[in-house]
């Protein structure tokens, strides 16, 4: 499965916040939007993965950027995940039907059932900027990664 | 405590013969991963750096725990400090700090008073910034020559592999 390109309008798709309420392809809009696909909440690799991305937060704030995680994994899930890591990036599940939203964007491991490892950028007019997939879901993308991704925004 | 009984800045926080491979580890001491790999890589003929992975997101004792090691620096008690810490990972919270402190023999007012001042926090900022954009997702992160970051654990046949490339 490829990742969404760039230069690409963000599919239709729907995801849930962690408040239950939809989330669209019309979030997407205004802002600059990082999406980070992880396989499983509480797998060890996502652990560290997303505790290092909170450290960008103040960063992507200065950019009017915000950071979303996504898995398959249902909120109630995500939101224990979140709150033992100790972070506070947004959490969107792609739980119902499974993986949907990231099977459109090109971020789903259909092997494994889960979501990929994966970044995608959307700019503000919620055209993809930048997008990248991990050689396997055990390669984490570093922070230079998602620097990247945000540079693309503005190039 | 004046700031000009303060010792400099401590760091680089180096251990291990010169001319032995070079090692550089980001760690935070609190990470069971981070205390087996300095377990593994200060009983073995490298040159070991250690600089801290310090994540605001892992609550506070990470960066106590750095701040002490900073602190003994200072006092020439980095390495020391660290050394106790892996091999007793369950005395870390303050009063066994000091405890340390005083078991090593440190200035234990002024260990106290550095490992909580500013540069010691610039110190600390200063490693996680250099190792998130060197790459580290995690710890330990570890470099070696300058190479990409590696995430684990370094077992023997890892450390096998850097002596016999060196």
């Amino acid at each position: 499965m490829a990742i969404i390109s760039a230069g690409s309008a963000v599919p239709q798709l729907t995801l849930k916040n962690e408040d239950g309420s939809d989330f669209t392809q019309e979030d997407l809009t205004g802002r600059t939007t990082v999406l980070v696909f992880y396989p499983f909440a509480f797998s060890p690799v996502c652990t560290d993965q997303l505790q290092v991305y909170e450290e960008l937060l103040p960063e992507l704030a200065e950019q009017n950027a915000v950071m979303y995680a996504v898995s398959t994994d249902a909120s109630y899930s995500q939101i224990a995940f979140k709150e033992k890591l100790g972070v506070t990036i947004g959490q969107l599940s792609d739980f119902e039907p499974k993986g949907d939203a990231s099977k459109a964007l090109g971020a789903y491991f259909e092997p494994a059932g889960m979501t990929n490892r994966a970044l995608v950028v959307v700019g503000p007019d919620g055209t993809v900027a930048w997008s990248h997939l991990a050689s396997s879901p055990g390669e984490l993308p570093g922070v230079d990664k998602v620097r990247e991704g945000l540079a693309a925004v503005t190039a | 405590m004046s700031a000009d009984r303060r010792g400099p800045v401590s760091g680089p926080h180096v251990s291990g013969p010169e001319g032995a491979p070079g090692v550089l580890l980001y760690g935070d001491a609190t990470c069971p991963r981070c205390q087996l790999a300095v377990l593994r890589l200060r009983a073995a003929p490298v040159r070991l750096t250690w600089r801290h992975l310090v994540l605001r997101a892992r609550g506070p004792r990470p960066r106590a725990l750095a701040g002490a090691l900073e602190a003994a620096g200072r006092q020439d008690a980095f390495w020391p400090v660290l050394d106790a810490v892996v091999a007793d990972p369950s005395r870390t919270e303050d009063p066994d700090l000091w405890a340390l402190a005083r078991r090593l023999g440190l200035d234990v007012e002024r260990f106290d008073l550095d490992r909580r001042d500013e540069g010691t926090t610039a110190a600390i900022a200063a490693d996680l910034a250099d190792g998130l954009q060197a790459g580290a997702v995690g710890t330990p992160a570890i470099v070696v020559g300058g190479g990409a970051v590696e995430h684990g654990v370094p077992d023997d046949a890892w450390i096998d592999a850097l002596l016999q490339r060196a």
